[in-house]
């Protein structure tokens, strides 16, 4: 009788997964955890519930790590370090290899754990997180048996303090975990307060397959505890993934540390009207309704060509409507439980704020921590939710007429994590996706990931990228050792005058927008020999110069859309130039104390001809993905970039920084040497006859202390670099919290600018943007 | 050449609804062919096939949903036999299994007495034995016509064929479209000859085949599916089961949206067969599920879905004694068909 009723309505019923595993391996360890230190749990202590939101039952409780425990923890892990660092590449290969074989076989315990914790689906945890986790051990077992060998001249970091999230608990773990540990360094791992009982299995079996321990040590805990890891002085590199808001905290407080944020996105999902309408609207089921939507990089921006705008709605309404929504251990539901009631309030909250158009989707929404997939439509970009992340199953949509416009439209925003767009025409999609100001960039997809393919973003959705080579370089630094800075000159306090100067008074002023300008503020500095003999003054530029140089430089934005061998022709013209009046400036090198001059122009010269060299050189990738299709990885400019130049080679160290970052399309805002400042101003009148587009190159003289503070607010800029002699690498760091900006700073250590070229710079004066591209017709 | 055309006279709805027992619809009828919307037609490969492949995970039906769904797939299958060396011994067993697809006693288990399937499938020449063989029972007999499987033979005898399929007894006609027109793009060819086929089968069913297998890409198979459909195709079907792909996933999420674009657009309900490669219990389900979940709970009937199989029903077979018994089931305890 009852088969005969759902003959007839051919309702779908429940289809459990079983936790019985899962709550096993709960009960085994009395629903009470300690840490993972050194090989083995800790004695649980001060405990704290961690919830299944799906069914609002306490699934065990586990230990809030203080200071003492994150002590205990750094501790292990440095001990840990040498012995793990030291290891031939094979050994760490067959560690991480043995992790990947770990994950697959107890891949349905991790699964069921993390739905039960986290409340995903059971079909993303089987079928997406965990085949990605094991994915991405695998894949780092092979860097670790390459690293030494590929990358000779660098070294692990040391002891890395890794900060993770609830949205995807395992997965975050290996993106930190697996590069960290195939670089050479050892991990503090601290999962997110809702979810952390994954990390935890994951620490245990890990030991069971023979991971040395300390090597991989998890604290449990709150915000607390992550703050105590981030403020370990012996923790040597923070990788967070987490909010743009708490990002910011770190960036603050982290200055002195290596630091990668992956952070929070409003990610743009662009439809022109000649795409394919059904699978557009289908992707959307990936983007925004993927794990609730609660994915940095979920496409919760929809940006519709206005033609086809309202036959896009009602079949998305309409495919909103067949989400089924449930117990996340069911096999046949598309969207779970929300991970806790607090993000459920948040989310709540922020769409009643809403003054647009919102769609609710007709399906049963279950009791409890649930949210419905959500479309408001009808918005601007001046509301709150065309700009603020949800983090929850809400997409927010509005039109655009051409792809010009699409383009600005998808870049009004602080963010920069991916892009999605959607058009059967090769010309218009890739013509776009360079245009997206987004670390990743989905052509007729979404959320497509693979640990060969770097994930990152631009803006204020972080830095640093996780995946691939590039991925691995944020565990290492260069090997060579170097030297504390020597100590800034002081200014003469009274300039000696020679009575019989020559010649006609010349002015050195600052040079912003390709031309000459005088300083806003109206003062001048003298400039001395050593001895303290005048040699001329230099303008004192303030914040507001900065802030002209900052417009001059995006004015000159065609310079990135130059052609690679037109840079460096331009590059090579510069040098040209130099050369001809190298005597020139060999002789002001040397009035102004440096030694060896003719020797640093002749290294300047050269300096110039390897990034001219590079410019057509410095290659992407294309990334062998598991897909029918290609990832490009391309080397796209950073932006704006500002330079504060070293001392100790006045004219070598400005265009040891300035090359690079033009050769790689960037415009710049140079602060030369403090102490020795008129090699760059002569040498704007070389850059003035050299092709070289107004803007593209900016110098401003003056205090770096003022000037740095200006540009590393600067929320225009892109990217700082502190090469200076004065003590402001922390305070860099600490300003760029503004937007977030990539830093690039000495620490005071000194550099050897006669072999300060190359990688490393390159690598700073671009971004990895990563292109996915599936194709077959 | 007109880029649309004048509609057809075709005979009225009230008379095919009549004469096909499960039909409850509008009947579909030619419109003018639109070029613009058949150019605007789009189909990304690499997303369809994405989709496709997740389906599978995102539903399952377990324990008695799952036996119910299984003879609901029962209910559908238009049971085939489309050989050489087929007889008329051979389509009366075909048609003695079509009544009774399943053993009494299991059937009586699961309260499913009565349950049969969709209909019986034939070549031209077996179309009289199955309909003696079907009498008295509502199943009703498809005939595969117009020179099935290529549909090389001249036009006139294409038609011809199919007025004496229908004149045999044929309630549903299965023709075969000229590939060729689809792969030279010449749309306004393939849907004259459809609404000439349409206009023979009078108020036999008909099923357009496009043979997906052979159209070159997922876009040309939405394309011919919109224009079979502006044609007046009453179902659209994946495939003869001699191409060497026949019914797939992503070929089938192709063929429904076009099925979906054309009921938001006329307001007219088209049928969906996939045909040839779909033998298994668990295939089946994901096939229910995707009409389910694609278009709705209407084309999880007889008058607007069908299986073209012919080994599917023994598995399930054996998949309902699994239900009934707790015991996985041998093939040789069902009767083969």
């Amino acid at each position: 009788m009852r088969v005969k009723q759902i003959f007839d309505t051919m309702s779908y019923g429940p289809a459990p997964e079983s936790d019985a595993e899962a709550m096993a391996w709960i009960a085994a360890h009395q629903g009470q955890f300690g840490h993972f230190i050194d090989g083995g749990f800790t004695p649980p202590s001060h405990l704290f519930d961690t919830v299944n939101p799906a069914r609002g039952d306490v699934l065990a409780q586990v230990s809030a790590g203080d200071a003492g425990v994150i002590d205990q923890a750094v501790a292990s892990t440095r001990r840990a370090h040498g012995k793990w660092a030291a290891m031939p590449a094979h050994a760490r290969a067959k560690h991480i290899y043995a992790l990947a074989r770990m994950v697959q076989k107890h891949a349905r315990l991790f699964a069921v754990l993390e739905t039960l914790d986290n409340g995903k689906p059971i079909r993303e945890t089987r079928d997406i997180d965990i085949p990605l986790v094991a994915r991405h051990f695998y894949y780092h077992a092979g860097l670790a048996q390459l690293c030494t060998s590929e990358m000779p001249d660098m070294a692990p970091l040391g002891v890395v303090g890794a900060v993770i999230p609830w949205n995807f608990p395992l997965l975050m773990l290996a993106w930190k975990v697996a590069p960290a540990l195939a670089a050479g360094n050892t991990v503090v791992l601290k999962p997110a307060e809702y979810t952390p009982l994954t990390a935890l299995l994951f620490a245990q079996l890990a030991a069971q397959a023979g991971l040395p321990k300390g090597v991989l040590n998890v604290i449990t805990g709150a915000g607390e505890t992550g703050a105590a890891l981030v403020a370990h002085t012996g923790v040597d590199k923070i990788a967070f993934t987490g909010s743009t808001e708490v990002g910011r905290i770190i960036r603050a407080q982290t200055a002195g540390k290596a630091l990668t944020l992956e952070l929070g996105g409003k990610s743009p999902y662009i439809v022109f009207e000649d795409a394919d309408i059904d699978s557009a609207v289908e992707g959307l089921v990936d983007a925004i309704w993927f794990n609730g939507g609660q994915v940095c990089c979920a496409g919760s921006r929809l940006l519709v060509q206005e033609g086809i705008a309202d036959r896009f709605y009602t079949k998305l309404k309409r495919r909103m409507d067949g989400l089924r929504l449930g117990d996340p251990l069911d096999k046949c539901i598309d969207m779970g439980a929300i991970v806790h009631p607090a993000q459920l309030a948040r989310i709540s909250a922020m769409v009643e704020g809403s003054d647009g158009d919102v769609y609710r989707a007709a399906t049963p929404l279950p009791e409890g921590c649930y949210y419905p997939p959500t479309l408001i439509t009808g918005l601007s970009t001046a509301s709150t939710l065309m700009q603020e992340e949800i983090f929850g199953p809400v997409l927010v949509a509005m039109t655009f007429r051409t792809p010009e416009e699409a383009v600005l439209l998808a870049n009004n925003t602080r963010y920069g994590l991916a892009a999605s767009v959607w058009s059967e025409n090769i010309n218009l999609a890739l013509d776009i996706a360079p245009k997206l100001v987004a670390g990743v960039v989905w052509v007729n997809g979404t959320n497509m990931f693979d640990a060969a393919a770097g994930f990152g973003g631009m803006r204020e959705s972080g830095f640093g990228r996780e995946g691939g080579w590039e991925g691995l370089l944020a565990y290492l630094r260069p090997k060579a050792q170097r030297k504390l800075l020597p100590p800034k000159r002081p200014p003469a306090v009274a300039p000696q005058i020679t009575p019989a100067q020559d010649g006609i008074d010349r002015t050195a002023k600052l040079f912003i927008g390709g031309k000459q300008a005088r300083p806003d503020g109206g003062y001048s500095q003298a400039i001395t020999t050593p001895k303290g003999r005048l040699l001329g003054e230099v303008g004192i530029g303030n914040r507001k110069d900065i802030r002209n140089a900052v417009e001059a430089a995006h004015a000159a934005k065609g310079w990135a859309k130059a052609t690679a061998h037109n840079r460096a022709q331009v590059i090579y013209y510069i040098a040209e130039n130099l050369s001809a009046r190298a005597g020139e400036f060999a002789a002001r090198l040397h009035d102004m104390g440096i030694r060896n001059g003719a020797g640093e122009v002749e290294a300047a010269i050269q300096r110039l001809f390897t990034y001219a060299a590079w410019a057509d050189k410095y290659d992407g990738a294309v990334k062998p993905v598991p897909l029918r299709g290609t990832a490009l990885a391309l080397n796209v400019p950073v932006g704006v970039i500002g330079a504060i130049c070293p001392d100790e080679a006045p004219l070598l160290g400005l265009i040891s920084l300035m090359a690079p970052a033009i050769a790689m399309g960037n415009s710049c805002i140079l602060i030369p040497s403090q102490t020795a400042p008129l090699a760059a101003t002569d040498f704007y009148q070389v850059l003035e006859t050299s092709d070289l587009p107004a803007g593209v190159v900016n110098i401003v003289t003056g205090d770096h202390a003022d000037l740095g503070k200006a540009l590393a607010g600067h929320m225009d800029v892109d990217a700082v670099w502190s090469f200076s002699s004065s003590p402001i690498s922390q305070m860099i760091e600490t300003q760029s919290v503004s937007n977030l900006k990539r830093t690039w700073v000495n620490n005071g250590l000194a550099t050897d600018w006669a072999a300060a070229e190359g990688r490393a710079f390159l690598r700073a004066a671009t971004d990895v943007k990563t292109v996915w591209i599936p194709f077959g017709e | 050449m007109s880029m649309t055309q004048q509609r057809p006279n075709v005979p009225t709805d009230a008379v095919a609804v009549q004469n096909l027992p499960q039909v409850t619809h509008r009947r579909n009828a030619p419109m003018p062919l639109d070029m613009d919307w058949v150019a605007s037609v789009q189909a990304n490969t690499s997303a369809i096939e994405r989709r496709a492949a997740t389906l599978p995970g995102r539903r399952t039906v377990k324990k008695d949903y799952q036996a119910a769904w299984l003879c609901k797939a029962i209910s559908l299958i238009d049971l085939t036999t489309l050989s050489g060396d087929d007889t008329a011994g051979r389509v009366q067993r075909l048609c003695a299994k079509a009544r009774q697809p399943v053993a009494p006693a299991i059937l009586q288990a699961l309260g499913m007495q009565g349950l049969t399937v969709g209909a019986v499938c034939v070549y031209h020449d077996m179309v009289e034995t199955a309909v003696r063989a079907l009498e008295g029972s509502d199943i009703p007999v498809a005939a595969v016509s117009t020179g099935f499987p290529a549909g090389l033979s001249p036009l006139h005898l294409r038609i011809d064929e199919i007025g004496q399929s229908v004149q045999a007894g044929a309630k549903e006609i299965d023709i075969v479209i000229s590939r060729r027109h689809v792969l030279t793009q010449n749309w306004a060819a393939l849907y004259d000859e459809m609404v000439q086929m349409r206009m023979a089968c009078g108020d036999a069913h008909v099923k357009a085949i496009l043979a997906t297998g052979e159209l070159g890409s997922l876009r040309n198979v939405a394309r011919a599916s919109l224009v079979c459909m502006m044609a007046g195709a009453d179902f659209i079907k994946t495939s003869t089961g001699k191409e060497t792909v026949n019914a797939t996933l992503p070929v089938s999420l192709t063929m429904i949206r076009a099925i979906r674009d054309y009921q938001d657009r006329t307001g007219i309900l088209v049928g969906y067969k996939p045909a040839g490669g779909i033998s298994k219990a668990k295939d089946a389900l994901i096939y229910l599920a995707l009409m389910k979940d694609e278009l709705g709970d209407a084309w999880l009937h007889p008058d607007l879905f069908r299986f073209g199989a012919s080994s599917l029903l023994g598995d399930i077979e054996r998949q309902l004694e699994h239900h009934i018994t707790g015991h996985y089931s041998a093939a040789h305890r069902h009767a083969i068909g």
